[in-house]
């Protein structure tokens, strides 16, 4: 999927939708939107990063900085909470800055 | 980029020869903790995706919570050739990691090679998961220089480092590995050189074991992993800690090991030869005990 600002932009349950989907495909497993993807029994905390490239590549954002934190891609709520966030028109200048 | 006060690898360069799994991985640590490194591959193809590479594993280990908040990322550079080393960004490395391929003569070609471009003084860190450090020191104009680590995969997530010191390593080589490791938050653990030092000697054949154990058709890899996980408290179980180690390193490290020992424990067995064979290779190429279609290694 490729976005554009003149393109409609995702809700947040078309997001966990999609997400739901995507883990449902790679784990072969069902999802619950606020189900720990890492918690016991579940995902690689090496998937994070798999999730990461994922969310950017299909929402057209990137996730830097501060937003490289675990706990924001612990449920497909949250995930869809960040990609809300970042696809935010950025009042006085992008979201994720500094290392 | 200049390192800032803070930033625990400020001042440093590190050469890390080979932009494989283990020479990225290195450099990735080094990076994300401020270290400055040149990366060197005379493999084009390797060397180009090295940065890709360097630049997803800092971010992984920033998610991961694995950096120190205040590190400014170190500057990678790559280059294609040794004899750029001593030149590359106009400082001379403060020390150089060899992590090429586990092989014990194209580790001793280039080691020779670098030991006679860098300063007499400069630590070289062979990268090795089993070659006795001593038989690779015979390929240096200084032994003395010379040691020993073996980061496990990925380097950025495990904080013990095995570190093996050889007959030959002197005392100011481990004191400078010792700072270097402090540096990248590692804890290293100094053993004496041996084949397959001791997490190889005995990780290894007990992973030979495990595929023998499924190719017997005892149980399949996901319980021979449940079970050691789930009642050894094994972190990953085996034959995913072989996926990620990659089976043909895996397979040269048990020659290695059974060449050197002479036990048979340590003989690769058929399944892991045939795997390596047909190129699954575990993680790095998409499918090995498990399938990771999808993953960036």
């Amino acid at each position: 999927m490729t976005t554009s600002s003149n393109q409609p932009v995702p809700d947040s349950s078309t997001v966990q939708a999609d997400m739901l989907e995507f883990l449902a495909k790679r784990t072969g497993t069902a999802w619950a939107a606020d189900a720990d993807v890492f918690g016991s029994g579940g995902l690689s905390s090496l998937f994070a990063m798999e999730l990461v490239v994922h969310l950017e590549t299909s929402y057209g954002i990137a996730i830097r900085g501060g937003d490289l934190r675990l706990e924001n891609f612990r449920t497909v709520r949250r995930m869809a909470a960040l990609v809300d966030r970042l696809r935010q028109p950025a009042p006085g200048g992008s979201g994720g800055s500094g290392a | 980029m200049a390192a800032e006060s803070g930033t625990p690898g400020a001042g440093r360069r590190l050469a890390v020869l080979g932009a494989g799994v283990m020479g990225s991985g290195i450099a990735a640590l080094a990076v994300g903790h401020g270290v400055a490194v040149s990366l060197i591959d005379p493999d084009r193809q390797r060397l180009d995706a090295a940065p890709a590479s360097v630049d997803h594993q800092v971010r992984t280990a920033r998610l991961m919570g694995a950096l120190p908040d205040e590190a400014v990322p170190g500057a990678l550079v790559t280059c294609p050739s040794l004899a750029d080393l001593p030149t590359a960004d106009g400082t001379a490395p403060t020390a150089v990691i060899e992590a090429v391929t586990e092989d014990a003569d194209a580790k001793a070609k280039v080691l020779a090679e670098v030991s006679a471009l860098v300063a007499p003084g400069t630590p070289i860190i062979s990268n090795t998961s089993s070659i006795p450090i001593d038989e690779l020191a015979l390929a240096m104009a200084r032994p003395v220089d010379l040691i020993g680590t073996h980061f496990m995969n990925p380097p950025y997530l495990i904080r013990t480092v095995e570190v093996i010191r050889g007959t030959h390593t002197g005392e100011a080589t481990l004191e400078a590995l010792r700072a270097l490791l402090a540096a990248l938050h590692r804890q290293p653990i100094v053993v004496r050189d041996a084949p397959g030092f001791v997490t190889s000697r005995i990780l290894h054949p007990m992973i030979n074991d495990a595929v023998r154990v499924v190719a017997a058709g005892t149980a399949s890899a996901e319980s021979v992993d449940g079970l050691m996980r789930g009642c050894l408290g094994h972190p990953t179980g085996p034959l995913r800690t072989a996926d990620l180690i990659g089976l043909d390193n895996l397979v040269d490290s048990l020659w290695v090991l059974h060449r050197r020992t002479g036990d048979e424990g340590c003989r690769p067995c058929d399944v892991l030869l045939e795997m390596v064979r047909a190129g699954h290779l575990g993680r790095k190429s998409g499918r090995g005990f498990y399938e990771y279609e999808g993953e960036q290694a």
